[in-house]
């Protein structure tokens, strides 16, 4: 026992006297394509399980954040930063930045978030374990109880419109698939693309009289200027429905919605296990697995429609 | 700064050089204010991206990459000079157009080309991590052979031609030479040379997406500018030596930012790091030509 004990005691000594303990320290870096309320969010999750799991940034590990600002070239450049620290744990946030990690390293594990899709973004082979350096929290939503709380605000819905812009993929993926899983129920998607902010009200607009109920997802574009939407919203008595807890406190009547929050805190736990010695490819990339309904009285009254007690009651939040 | 950040910011200053030498046949050569870079970056981007996804040869991706490019250069100068829309105007109409048109190409806005082959995948190993050294030594020798033959053509009688009608059009049309048509073959050659790096870029970014074009035009410029404040010439080889430099150390610039944690900078000043950057650059020229002509009073 002695004998073991030594030689590491030794090394351990050595290694504090040469670096004071840093060469030890393991290091986490952490990237986002832009900075934006729900992408700020996850981060804070993820910040808040390192230092939850004893790992505080700054202190136990040496952690940094970089950010692209909207640009992509940015992006790629931070990455090679990333892979040229060597930190123990990269962390992509949403999917522009996870693949430009994902393009720089097929050595440094990469644990992404906020993507709708890691496979058909190439950023993992599959669902499963086994993706080499790479694993993630993915936000999609499961559409069916989207579509179940549509009909529980608006029970006689047929025809749902959905305004989003055409250029970011997470929206893409979800109206493809809202489509499909409409379809299924004999209901049919109206849809609205509206490329930039200042288009949604007009997007909105081309909806009146053509649907029952609007629904939109975490598209940026539409979250950012949500209150365009309302604005046609009421004045065309249609009830909106989101995908994004956030807009219900902006007037959207409810949203069965995932917390970006919890999805770090998700993410963060990932990170813990590999910086505990575990390898990113046999984890599995998972889906966020935190759904929160939130309805808004008020918007309901203002956009015509009466909540039932029940919805009420199932809500984590009521906004009066 | 890691030797791999370091070879990174190479990378897509390289990249970028091409965007630069593409804007500077616009601005300075032809004196045609073109904003299609923005459009055109991402066209590249995309149809290069689209075929290769497709299963295409990379180097064939290009080859389209180019050819697209061009045709939407020609489109902003046809519109220009036949149709009299101002320059400017002109290509914020095919940047805009472009958008809608990318995505047409792409079916998507996000098309990922992770583990697809690129050009540059006959150089890299089986196990990739020689890439951050191969990509950038791949591109150095594209950028390189793209400036020569750049250089050769503006001192072609054709090239000649091109530069006199964006130095004096009156006077180029008095000496027979054909304006229009140098514009529309000039316009045609700047954003071939965009979209080419656009179809580059998504070879070395894991993929295209379609926001990927924003600003493009500005790094250009940026690039442009540092490239003559650092090493002013009139003579073109220099010129387009100084704008291949100048792309890399805007880039360089960048990398520093991101490492500059230690001068108390965030992540979130980034945008205005670069800012002050080119801002330093553009009143550099000007402020060397007062500091001289101060030192020339006293003595």
């Amino acid at each position: 026992m002695l004998k073991l004990f030594k030689p590491t005691l030794l090394a351990a000594l050595v290694s504090l006297s040469f670096t004071a303990g840093a060469a030890e320290m393991k290091s986490v870096a952490v990237t986002a394509i832009v900075d934006h309320p729900a992408l700020d969010a996850a981060r804070k999750g993820v910040e808040d399980e390192l230092k939850a799991a004893g790992f505080e940034p700054g202190k136990q590990i040496k952690y940094q954040f970089q950010s692209a600002q909207g640009n992509t070239a940015t992006a790629a450049q931070i990455a090679r930063k990333f892979v040229g620290d060597q930190p123990d744990v990269i962390v992509a946030i949403a999917t522009p930045s996870a693949q430009a990690v994902v393009a720089a390293t097929r050595s440094i594990p990469v644990v992404f978030t906020a993507v709708t899709d890691p496979v058909a973004a190439k950023l993992v082979k599959s669902w499963k374990t086994g993706n080499d350096n790479v694993t993630g929290v993915s936000d999609m939503l499961q559409l069916s109880p989207q579509i179940d709380l549509i009909l529980k605000v608006k029970p006689t819905a047929k025809r749902i419109g959905m305004v989003y812009s055409p250029g970011e993929v997470n929206s893409t993926i979800v109206a493809k698939e809202l489509k499909a899983e409409l379809a299924k129920r004999g209901m049919t998607l109206v849809e609205a693309p509206a490329a930039r902010t200042v288009d949604i009200s007009t997007a909105a607009k081309s909806l009146v009289g053509k649907v029952d109920a609007i629904y939109t997802n975490t598209d940026n574009n539409v979250v950012s200027s949500y209150e365009s939407l309302v604005g046609v919203a009421q004045q065309a008595q249609i009830p909106l429905i989101s995908g994004d807890a956030s807009l219900v406190k902006r007037g959207a009547i409810a949203a069965m919605g995932m917390s970006y929050y919890d999805l770090g805190r998700q993410t963060g736990k990932m990170v813990v296990r590999i910086l505990k010695g575990e390898k990113a490819g046999d984890i599995a990339p998972e889906v966020g697995s935190k759904q929160e309904l939130m309805v808004n009285t008020t918007a309901a009254k203002k956009q015509g429609v009466t909540l039932s007690a029940a919805l009420l009651k199932e809500a984590k939040e009521v906004v009066k | 700064m890691t030797p791999i950040a370091l070879m990174g910011a190479l990378e897509i200053g390289l990249i970028f050089a091409l965007v630069a030498l593409g804007v500077l046949i616009s601005f300075r050569l032809l004196n045609f204010p073109d904003l299609t870079a923005d459009g055109s970056f991402p066209l590249g981007g995309a149809v290069a991206a689209t075929l290769i996804a497709g299963g295409h040869d990379p180097w064939f991706a290009c080859a389209m990459a180019v050819l697209a490019g061009a045709a939407s250069g020609w489109l902003t100068a046809w519109l220009n000079v036949r149709l009299n829309i101002l320059q400017l105007l002109a290509s914020i109409l095919v940047m805009i157009g472009l958008y809608s048109i990318n995505l047409r190409i792409m079916g998507a806005p996000n098309l990922p080309l992770i583990g697809a082959p690129t050009v540059f995948s006959p150089f890299i190993g089986e196990q990739f991590e020689r890439g951050w050294l191969v990509q950038p030594a791949v591109l150095a020798v594209i950028i390189v052979l793209a400036k020569l033959g750049l250089d050769v053509f503006f001192a072609s009688q054709a090239g000649l031609a091109m530069r006199a009608t964006g130095a004096n059009p009156r006077m180029a049309r008095a000496q027979g030479i054909a304006t229009d048509r140098m514009i529309l073959i000039g316009m045609a050659l700047s954003n071939a040379l965009i979209a080419f790096a656009g179809a580059l870029y998504v070879q070395t970014q894991g993929g295209a997406d379609v926001s990927m074009g924003v600003g493009t035009i500005v790094v250009g410029l940026a690039a442009v500018i540092i490239g003559e404040t650092l090493l002013p010439s009139r003579s073109l080889w220099v010129i387009t030596l100084a704008t291949v430099l100048g792309a890399l150390l805007y880039r360089l610039l960048i990398a520093l930012a991101l490492n500059a944690d230690f001068i108390g900078l965030k992540a979130q000043d980034l945008n205005l790091i670069t800012a002050v950057l080119v801002g330093v650059a553009l009143v550099l020229p000007k402020l060397k030509a007062k500091l001289f002509r101060k030192k020339g009073k006293k003595s």
